[in-house]
């Protein structure tokens, strides 16, 4: 009873703050109440009994993306950049589209075969089980060639985000080859007109 | 005692509010990846929900890898937004149409 009383107290946080995300103007709120909704994710995972990824989704999301949100958002300083027409326009197709996609996941989720046998036989973990053992053993083993792949993600990731991110910097000493092709002998080579050197007694020149 | 389809509508509530977010907010685009985010996040609730009702970790590995993927397309999203917000001083969708043919 308790365990359903807290599920429905942060899945209304969720729904509220996921509702607040999509309804506010001000970018920083709207980061601010996906934050809240990060929050409430995780504890309705804490509920589910996925302690690691409940951890992770506070640790990477808040600690790390969310930070990366605000700090865009704070950077671009979009506050002058209102961006106020359109949302009156597509309120309509916006809250249909949404019904619908509501009425026809409610059919898929709401019918009894969720209900049956093989889905609420939840069996009883023992005291000692680790959530976070569980899940090295398996990304360790079955997943190892994924969990590299996603190492190589990440690699790819900071790279991207960093290219694009110094492209004002000029550090490469790379030649321009158009301006390369463009270049004539005059632009290098200066000849210049001047008195033949003398000799010197042993018949060898100063140079 | 939380039932499976509990969860599971509270994922497809949240993936319904997410998809209608991106329908209202046309214009902006880091509450779009916002929005991506939040429908990444229902997703994943799906995942966990069924990991623990059939007593499986399967589900939890792959939670595991979309949050890696959705860090990595977060970070590039962001980073192409700073470079085109300093081209073009706007993150108004409409003005972005510099590809189009």
């Amino acid at each position: 009873m308790i365990e359903q009383i807290v599920f429905y107290l942060f899945a209304g946080m969720l729904i509220f703050s996921a509702s607040m995300v999509v309804v506010m103007r001000n970018p920083i709120h709207a980061a601010l109440f996906l934050i809240l909704s990060f929050f409430a994710s995780s504890a309705i995972w804490l509920l589910l009994q996925a302690e690691f990824l409940a951890i992770t989704l506070v640790l990477v999301y808040v600690g790390a993306v969310m930070v990366l949100f605000l700090f865009v958002v704070m950077m671009l300083n979009i506050n002058k950049v209102t961006v106020e027409e359109g949302f009156a326009r597509h309120l309509p197709l916006g809250i249909t589209v949404a019904v619908l996609m509501v009425v026809a996941m409610g059919l898929v989720v709401g019918s009894d075969y969720f209900l049956s046998e093989r889905y609420t036989a939840v069996q009883q973990l023992d005291p000692n089980y680790s959530n976070a053992k569980e899940l090295g053993l398996a990304i360790y083993t079955e997943y190892l060639y994924q969990f590299e792949i996603a190492g190589a993600i990440l690699l790819v990731a900071i790279i991207a985000a960093i290219t694009l991110g110094m492209s004002k910097l000029k550090i490469t000493k790379a030649i321009n080859p158009n301006q390369q092709v463009y270049v004539k002998k005059e632009d290098r080579l200066r000849i210049i007109k001047m008195q033949a050197e003398p000799k010197d007694k042993n018949g060898e020149s100063d140079l | 005692m939380i039932t499976l389809p509990e969860v599971l509508s509270l994922a497809a509530l949240l993936f319904c509010i997410s998809v209608a977010g991106i329908f209202l907010n046309r214009k902006n685009v880091l509450i779009l990846l916002m929005c991506v985010e939040l429908m990444l996040l229902s997703v994943n609730m799906n995942f966990i929900a069924f990991s623990h009702f059939l007593g499986d970790i399967h589900g939890q590995v792959f939670v595991f890898f979309i949050l890696t993927v959705a860090a990595a397309e977060s970070a590039i999203g962001l980073a192409i937004l700073v470079v085109l917000f300093r081209k073009k001083n706007t993150i108004n969708i409409d003005d972005l149409g510099s590809m189009k043919g």
